[in-house]
């Protein structure tokens, strides 16, 4: 993944969230910059950025659109021209007020928890196909062979896409996801091909308007006027691209977790009502987002002198593990009761397909712990984690029994 | 006689939808997934610890819970 950057010696001033042992472990380093003089880090890399590991801190940044924006919400070397505002790449994550409130508003009853419960049946159905397939083998790997493949199948279904086309979303979101090291040309050549991917199939919409999500894209009005084409490709992207990686790391973390916890994975199969509450628990402690903002001015902010146009990281994971915001704040309890945490984000800005990812996850889970109730981790040494913004593990051998 | 009321600050609720999840009785979605108080927010009897867990797990402070006469 990393191209020519240095190994990470000083966290405090050199973070890098690309490191392999940022991957592989953040939880250490979060803690240390956390519980040091500053926890704040920051790094020149980039083009210079920030990395608050405080939960007060992370929301405070969240909350506050003005002085810290999100024209782009994938830290790489290439910051997006300002004319990309209001819009950005993928509205309305990358749009901030006024345009974001009309481009949320639009895409919102889409995914609404009412919309997300007819996705259910369908979404168990698949689980099962794919369990199915598993059977019989030793070992899987759950991350490629169960987790990937539950979001792409659900969003290609939403999107009206050719379910056939399962391998090149993945193409696209490691390129364009796990891909912010690679050189601004290789960048824009991936961007340029799920852009055109996806110019095929609106105009295809277009042609033969159907009852799916791109159909009900290109109808839907802001204000009395159209999206426009535009407007529809990039949201249909920011679909495609946060709804699959997401999603594909929160079911293999939690898959990790009780594979790894034989206590948690017995009390869930005896207590399947349970995992609901778990499925919040286990979101709270690997979350897999990571945001980033620009900073639009000048500003001091908790002593640090942030300036225009630098980076902020908001890992949300680091916030929702602060001690001072959450007792034992370290632990995962698959049945704890109390747990305000921000794995979608917090603000203006709460991840548009929480409710789908939410069902999708217990889902999964409860469809894993039907079939395998004894599984456990075959290979720790085995297991490897994406590193970025979206972390969650990509390969992970489990004994299925 | 005092019972329980339970809020909503509609400016706070991002539509997280915990309340809604925790305690269905009591809270339910809009057409965009943002919460409102069921009725006129009156804890029933049997509820109170449901009310109680949905204010505890709202991630933006939205909702609040006050002694009602």
């Amino acid at each position: 993944m990393t191209t020519d950057h240095p190994p990470v010696e000083d966290w405090a001033v050199d973070f890098d969230h690309t490191d392999e042992r940022y991957a592989a472990n953040p939880f250490p380093i979060w803690d240390e910059i956390r519980s040091s003089a500053c926890p704040i880090a920051r790094t020149e890399r980039y083009g210079g950025a920030w990395l608050p590991t405080r939960h007060a801190d992370v929301s405070a940044i969240a909350y506050d659109t003005d002085h810290f924006s999100s024209r782009s919400i994938l830290m790489s070397a290439v910051r997006p021209p300002l004319e990309a505002a209001p819009m950005g790449i993928a509205p309305p994550i990358s749009s901030d007020p006024p345009f974001h409130g009309g481009a949320r508003r639009v895409l919102l009853p889409a995914f609404s928890p009412q919309a997300v419960g007819k996705l259910e049946a369908s979404t168990r159905a698949y689980c099962d196909e794919l369990i199915d397939a598993m059977r019989g083998r030793e070992v899987v790997d759950a991350a490629t062979d169960y987790a990937q493949n539950i979001p792409v199948r659900v969003i290609a279904t939403m999107l009206g896409f050719p379910l056939g086309d399962d391998d090149r979303f993945r193409e696209f979101v490691v390129e364009v996801i796990e891909g912010v090291d690679l050189p601004p040309e290789a960048r824009m050549d991936s961007m340029g091909a799920l852009y055109e991917y996806l110019r095929v199939q609106i105009e295809d919409h277009t042609a033969h308007p159907r009852d799916d999500l791109t159909s009900f894209l290109l109808n839907a009005e802001i204000d009395g006027e159209q999206l426009g084409f535009e407007h529809v490709g990039r949201t249909i992207a920011l679909l495609l691209l946060a709804g699959i990686d997401t999603t594909w790391s929160a079911i293999g973390a939690s898959l990790f977790h009780l594979a790894s916890t034989p206590g948690d994975r017995e009390r869930l199969v005896a207590e399947p009502e349970l995992v609901p509450t778990a499925v919040e628990e286990l979101l709270r402690a690997y979350a897999p987002v990571t945001m980033a903002r620009l900073v639009t001015e000048d500003i001091d902010f908790n002593g640090c002198p942030m300036k225009a146009e630098d980076w902020v990281l908001l890992p949300f994971p680091a916030a929702n593990r602060d001690p001072e915001f959450l007792a034992d704040a370290d632990e995962v309890v698959i049945d704890r009761e109390v747990n305000r945490h921000s794995a979608f984000g917090l603000g203006i800005h709460r991840c548009a397909g929480s409710h789908l990812a939410r069902m999708e996850l217990r889902v999964a889970l409860e469809a894993w712990l039907d079939a395998f109730p004894t599984f456990t981790l075959a290979d720790a040494h085995g297991v490897r984690w994406s590193g970025g913004q979206v972390r969650g593990p990509r390969r992970l051998p489990i004994a299925i029994g | 006689m005092i019972s329980l009321r339970v809020k909503i600050d509609e400016a706070s609720c991002e539509g997280h939808g915990r309340c809604y999840a925790l305690a269905p009785a009591l809270f339910e979605p809009d057409e965009i997934g943002n919460a409102s108080v069921l009725g006129d927010g009156i804890v029933p009897a049997g509820e109170e610890d449901r009310a109680r867990r949905a204010v505890a797990n709202c991630p933006e402070h939205a909702i609040t819970i006050d002694a009602s006469t």
